[in-house]
Order: C-alpha cells, then sequence, then structure tokens
C-alpha cells in the first residue's frame, strides 16, 4: 500500500483535531480529593439536574493535583483534604483566595473489616493482638498525619513502628485493611460510612481532640473557564442539600 | 548539601537487592520456560505463550492489586502462604520478589526464548550424533549459543525491575528498609512536593538507566560478532 505524502499530512491534522477537542460551555472541571468521592458522585448528580451545568470529576490524592496543578491542568476547582494545599495555590496566584473556603471536616476512625477487633474505645491497640496497622503516610495525606497526631497522643507512635504500613492515600489505606492484609487502620470516617451509617466491620470513632482538625478546603483556580458555572458550583457546593449529603457521609462542617 | 535523607539511600539500596534477586530468580524460571517454549509442540504452547505476556498488558497497580487479594487471608496464596507457617506475602521483602517476577517474567522468557529459537535444531542433533546427553546438549551447546539472549533477559529483567513502581506500591505499604523502594521514594517526594530531592533520586535513575541500555546495546553488539 502506498500513502501520499498529501494524505499522510492530512492524517496527522486531523489527530491533532482530535487531541485538542475545546471545552464546552456550562461545564465545571473538578479535581476531588479520593476520600471525598461518594458524597462528590451525589452532590453531582443533584446539581447537574438542579443547574443544567455538567460536572467532571477527576479523583485523586491533594498532593498529585497540587502538581498537576502546577503544571497547568485544566480544572476549575479543587477539592483538597487539607487546607494547607489551597493556601499554598492562592499564595503561588494559581488560586483565588475570595473563593477558599472549608466544605468539609474530616473524622477519623480506627477500622477492621473483621466485626470485632476494635471496641468502641479503641483498647485494642493497647491489647496489640495484630501484626499491621495500616495509616496514611502522614507526610502525604491529611488523614495520615491525624492518624499520627492520635498514636503520639496515646504514647504509642514509637511502639507502633514495627506494625506500620503505609498507603500512598487514604484510598490504598483502605485498601490494605478492607483487603485485610492489614487487620486495622486509620482511614477517613467517610469511607465505610454508606447514608449515614457504618455497616461493616468494627470500628473505634478517634476523638476529635486527639488530632488537628482536618479542614477539607475548596479553592476556584485562577484557570477557571466558564466562571458563572464554577459560581453556581460553589454555592452548591455550600447549599443546605449538599451539606446533608457531606454530614451524612460522616462529615462535619465547621 | 544534598537534599536526601538516609531513608532515600536505603531505598537505593533496596532497589538494587530486588532488582538481583528478582533478576536471578527469573533467569531459574525463565530458562526451562522459555527452553519449553522453544522447543515444545504441544497445542497448549500459545496459552503458556499469551499468559506469560500478559504482564504488558495488564496495568501494573491493577497487577499489583490483584496479588494483595490473592496474598491476603482470604486469598488463595494468602491461604497457602499462612498453611505452610511462611506468614503472609504482602508489606514483605518476599512478596515484592514474587510481583516483581511475575510482572518482569516476558522481558526475561522472550530474549531467551527467542535466542534458544535462532539456534535451531541442527547445532543440538550434530551434538546427539557425538553422544552428548541431553543435559549436556543444553549445556555446553544451547547456553552458550543463546549467551545473546541471556544478556538481553538479565539487563531488561534487572532495569524493568528498578523501574517498576505499580506493583511495589500497592503490595508494599511503604516500610523503610523493606519495601520502600526508590521510584516509591521518589513519588512521595513528589507527593509532598520535595521537587529537590525527587530531582536527585529521578536524575540518578534516569542516568543509571541510561548506562545499563549503553551497556545491553554495546554488548549486544560485541556478543553477536562472536556468535557470528
Amino acid at each position: 500500500m502506498r500513502i501520499s505524502l498529501r494524505g499522510y499530512v492530512a492524517a496527522v491534522v486531523m489527530l491533532f483535531g482530535l487531541m485538542c477537542s475545546s471545552v464546552q460551555a456550562g461545564e465545571v472541571r473538578v479535581a476531588v480529593a479520593s476520600n471525598f468521592v461518594a458524597p462528590m458522585e451525589r452532590i453531582a448528580v443533584l446539581f447537574q439536574q438542579e443547574s443544567g451545568h455538567t460536572l467532571k470529576i477527576s479523583l485523586g490524592s491533594s498532593g498529585s493535583f497540587y502538581t498537576q496543578i502546577k503544571g497547568g491542568a485544566p480544572f476549575d476547582v479543587f477539592l483538597s483534604a487539607d487546607d494547607a494545599i489551597p493556601k499554598r495555590l492562592v499564595q503561588e496566584k494559581l488560586a483565588l483566595e475570595s473563593s477558599r473556603f472549608v466544605y468539609a471536616l474530616g473524622k477519623l476512625v480506627l477500622w477492621s473489616a473483621q466485626p470485632d477487633l476494635v471496641d468502641a474505645k479503641g483498647a485494642v491497640l493497647n491489647k496489640g493482638n495484630f501484626n499491621k496497622l495500616a495509616i496514611a503516610n502522614p507526610l502525604l495525606a491529611p488523614y495520615g498525619m491525624a492518624a499520627k497526631e492520635t498514636l503520639e497522643k496515646l504514647v504509642m507512635w514509637n511502639a507502633m513502628q514495627g506494625k506500620l504500613v503505609k498507603g500512598e492515600n487514604i484510598t490504598q489505606t483502605y485498601q490494605f485493611v478492607a483487603t485485610e492484609n492489614a487487620e486495622l487502620g486509620f482511614i477517613a470516617l467517610s469511607q465505610i460510612t454508606k447514608d449515614g451509617k457504618v455497616t461493616e466491620g468494627s470500628w473505634w470513632l478517634v476523638p476529635s481532640q486527639m488530632y488537628k482538625p482536618i479542614k477539607q478546603s475548596a479553592v476556584q483556580l485562577s484557570g477557571a473557564k466558564d466562571k458563572a458555572a464554577v459560581q453556581a458550583f460553589l454555592d452548591f457546593l455550600k447549599s443546605e442539600k449538599a451539606v446533608a449529603i457531606i454530614r451524612a457521609f460522616g462529615y462535619e462542617l465547621p | 548539601m544534598t537534599p536526601l535523607d538516609p531513608a532515600d539511600l536505603q531505598a537505593v539500596w533496596l532497589t538494587l537487592k530486588l532488582a538481583s534477586v528478582s533478576t536471578l530468580v527469573l533467569l531459574l524460571v525463565a530458562t526451562p520456560l522459555a527452553w519449553w517454549l522453544a522447543h515444545s509442540g504441544k497445542w497448549y504452547k500459545g496459552l503458556v505463550a499469551a499468559a506469560v505476556a500478559l504482564p504488558l498488558v495488564i496495568p501494573p497497580t491493577v497487577l499489583g492489586f490483584y496479588l494483595l487479594l490473592l496474598m491476603g487471608p482470604h486469598g488463595v496464596v494468602g491461604e497457602l502462604t499462612t498453611a505452610l507457617n511462611f506468614g503472609r506475602l504482602p508489606f514483605t521483602f518476599s512478596g515484592l520478589v514474587i510481583g516483581s517476577v511475575l510482572f518482569s517474567m516476558p522481558f526475561a522468557v522472550q530474549p531467551i526464548q527467542n535466542a534458544f529459537e535462532a539456534i535451531g535444531k541442527r547445532p543440538l542433533e550434530v551434538a546427539a550424533t557425538l553422544r552428548a546427553s541431553a543435559w549436556d546438549r543444553f549445556a555446553s551447546v544451547a547456553l552458550p549459543l543463546a549467551r545473546p539472549g541471556f544478556v538481553t533477559a538479565i539487563i531488561l529483567a534487572f532495569a524493568h525491575t528498578v523501574g517498576e513502581f505499580g506493583v511495589v506500591l500497592m503490595l508494599g505499604g511503604n516500610i523503610d528498609g523493606e519495601t520502600r523502594v526508590l521510584s516509591v521514594a521518589i513519588y512521595n517526594h513528589v507527593e509532598a512536593m520535595e521537587y529537590a530531592a525527587a530531582h536527585v533520586l529521578a536524575g540518578g535513575m534516569v542516568l543509571f538507566s541510561f548506562l545499563v541500555l549503553l551497556g545491553l546495546y554495546l554488548a549486544g553488539g560485541k556478543f553477536s560478532k562472536v556468535t557470528k
């Protein structure tokens, strides 16, 4: 088969055209920290029904999103798992300070997939009848830092070192515990909450004075395209309907 | 002052250890497998060849996730290792070796298989007429002739294990000196926004990989001249 030069050039141009398809109007691209995926999906359905705008959700860890946004990722809104990264984006003029707000306060829970391993007071940590305790990496994930603070407050951080396995993010930490490769682990309450209830395994809801508040903050990015649609989404995220969903998944609000 | 901490150096050392052990295990497993694939006339040969090539297609994190399930307390492998008193494999160095071996299998099997096939039946038949035993034919005729294939297999398997990320990420649990390898350390630094340390580690990795590949091509050229 012979391909003419003209045909080759036409094919290349067409490929480029396909790769550079433009963004539709009325579309909000949201980067969402992975612990918030479940409520976000519910909120997205409601928002799309009521506003007619489209939401495009990307999931990932807050640290990865920071790197990607710095690299020019085309997101309009960023729902971080903490408040440090949105603040940093504001400082670097990549996000708008006026738009920054706490959309949820994360709750830490010690969870096991086994029905009666974890007691309601977390005394299981003292008993030590387990091989592996999973936490998210404290350097990367806010829930990991909260887990570390909790263990430090219990004066167990050093004693636990031999048993700790670390997930890169809270999703991976959940996987370690859900597959029972780690008998128990510190994860986000939202990960095991469905319709306001925890139904599986056993857990200890870590008292909130054990760790610094996990202020999950939202921010509008400087490069946001459709400003009206973005504002509509941010307003919706603060609305009673959205807040009810957020609470039902085990978060609190400031 | 370098931005690296002792844990980073430990990650470098662990990566080299993992790559060496995995390459060694791969050679022991891949050689007979490649021999069989090169010479067998069985109808299920195609099935085995396809299975060996599968890790090229499966995303590493997916492979890692299923290994995590298989090696877990409710997985077949996990039940077996617990019954045999080995304990469980995830979060251990041995677990990583098994993951790496599976993941790099095609990179070891295929060059060796190609080399065996390139030899053909003739040299082996000649050796047989000289009363060389089956083992002798393999060890004294096939192995030396297939040397370029082995060189390629060793270097590819080693380099591929050094660059491995997804499987280790899923199976490892990020334990210092046990499962926290170089690629995971770099990823951690990037996620933690410690770009200086990430640059140093990644730069070192690129340089190392380049040298390994350069060695592969130089050695490949030399060996193919010898065999001609």
